[in-house]
């Protein structure tokens, strides 16, 4: 269970938030909103465990975030504006240092073909779209088999089918007790019931 | 273990796909000591004296020329923040890092230095002894490089900062290293210095890791 307590921000003399509560149970989605500069790319890596509220904590399962033992820190997978790939390395080399990584066991071949990118597999990063990209970071958070999934943005540069392929994941993912949190501008497309809409 | 693997070979990987960086610090010191003899113009006896000092200079410079990408280049495309975010502990990872750099990059100058020692007139008995103190210096430079890499991340333009920050830092390698390469020349036993130097790889090897990653978490936030 993911949990915020009174988180706060101030970066300098500006507030960007304050007074933050939320509770996140297993299976639950929670959507990120809010215009430019208001703070969800900063409460993403807060909740990743890569940066400090200025006041509050934010709990995993009731320990504090960025204290967490190694185990439990796998279960968190952050993705943010960088995708997280070596360009120089093929698509299939990133997916398996991830999936190493991690110690994620899921097939890397299959994920890829749900994306439509086995035809990329071989391919250098550098030679690939950005929205081709985007899909190929995307599969590297699937073979991490995180618990809870931050993701910033995810629908980036991402065509239709892209985002049909995202939106069944993540019912996928909630389905299997998973959690997610998105932070993202056009919620609609991930409205359904019970989740938690989170404006900033 | 798997974490360490998984590290080491990518950054393998990745290191040989831009295999024409990786000629810059050898080409580098292959410049630096011939401009040294061109300049002084010295007998082959003065070559000689001067030699194990110019090699040493020479290599700890050019160590310093591929250390921008360390930690840079993972910074860049947000693989470094997933290594920090991973189960496997940092300690590991960043020591692995450190090694695959150390293969790419001073392997290959540690090679180096025993062909330009001998236009250097330097004497074949001390090739053994120099060789020695280069592989005993590899892991202390490596971690000095990697902290100072590591320390600017977050700058920009880290490169003359990080050779202010190193370069002070290699002095002990320098003066034992040089010492043990002068003692070789001369048929003087060479323990000493050489157990210093092993001794402060010792040192950098057990504390190393922890300060980078350190120094790493510190230039993510």
């Amino acid at each position: 269970m993911l949990r915020a307590q009174d988180l706060a921000v101030w970066r300098a003399e500006r507030c960007l938030f304050e007074a933050l509560h939320f509770e996140l149970h297993a299976g639950q989605l929670a959507l990120l909103v809010g215009p430019n500069g208001s703070g969800k790319t900063t409460l993403l890596r807060i909740l990743a465990g890569l940066g400090e509220p200025t006041t509050g904590v934010a709990t995993w399962n009731g320990a504090t975030i960025g204290q967490l033992e190694a185990d439990e820190r796998g279960a968190l997978a952050y993705r943010g504006h960088l995708e997280a790939l070596k360009r120089d390395l093929t698509v299939a080399e990133n997916l398996e240092f991830h999936a190493a990584l991690w110690g994620g066991q899921a097939d890397c071949r299959e994920v890829l073909a749900d994306l439509k990118l086995s035809d990329a597999a071989d391919t250098r990063v550098r030679y690939l779209s950005a929205g081709q990209r985007r899909r190929a970071s995307l599969a590297t958070l699937r073979v991490s088999g995180a618990k809870l999934w931050l993701l910033d943005e995810p629908t980036t540069n991402l065509d239709g089918e892209g985002r049909a392929v995202l939106r069944d994941w993540t019912s996928r993912h909630l389905a299997t007790g998973g959690l997610a949190v998105i932070a993202t501008h056009q919620p609609d497309e991930f409205t359904r019931s019970g989740v938690l809409l989170i404006e900033l | 273990m798997r974490a360490f693997n998984a590290v080491f070979t990518r950054d393998l990987r990745v290191a040989f796909r831009r295999w024409s960086e990786l000629a810059h610090p050898l080409v580098f010191f292959i410049i630096v000591v011939t401009l040294f003899p061109l300049a002084l113009s010295p007998t082959s006896a003065q070559l000689r004296e001067l030699g194990s000092g110019v090699l040493w200079v020479a290599m700890l410079l050019s160590s310093l020329l591929a250390l921008d990408g360390l930690f840079r280049s993972d910074a860049d495309d947000g693989t470094l923040e997933q290594l920090l975010l991973s189960p496997a502990a940092i300690t590991v990872t960043v020591l692995a890092k450190v090694a695959a750099h150390a293969v790419v990059t001073l392997v290959p100058l540690v090679c180096l230095v025993p062909l330009a020692a001998l236009s250097f007139n330097i004497p074949l008995v001390a090739l053994p002894t120099l060789v020695l103190a280069l592989v005993l210096a590899t892991p202390t430079l490596s971690v000095l490089i990697a902290l100072g890499a590591a320390l600017t991340v977050s700058l920009r333009r880290g490169g003359s900062i990080v050779g202010l920050l190193v370069l002070p830092l290699t002095s002990p390698l320098l003066i034992f290293g040089a010492r043990a390469t002068d003692l070789g020349i001369n048929g003087e036993p060479t323990a000493a210095p050489l157990f210093l130097l092993a001794a402060l790889a010792a040192l950098a090897l057990a504390l190393g890791p922890i300060a980078i990653a350190a120094a790493v978490r510190v230039g993510l936030e």
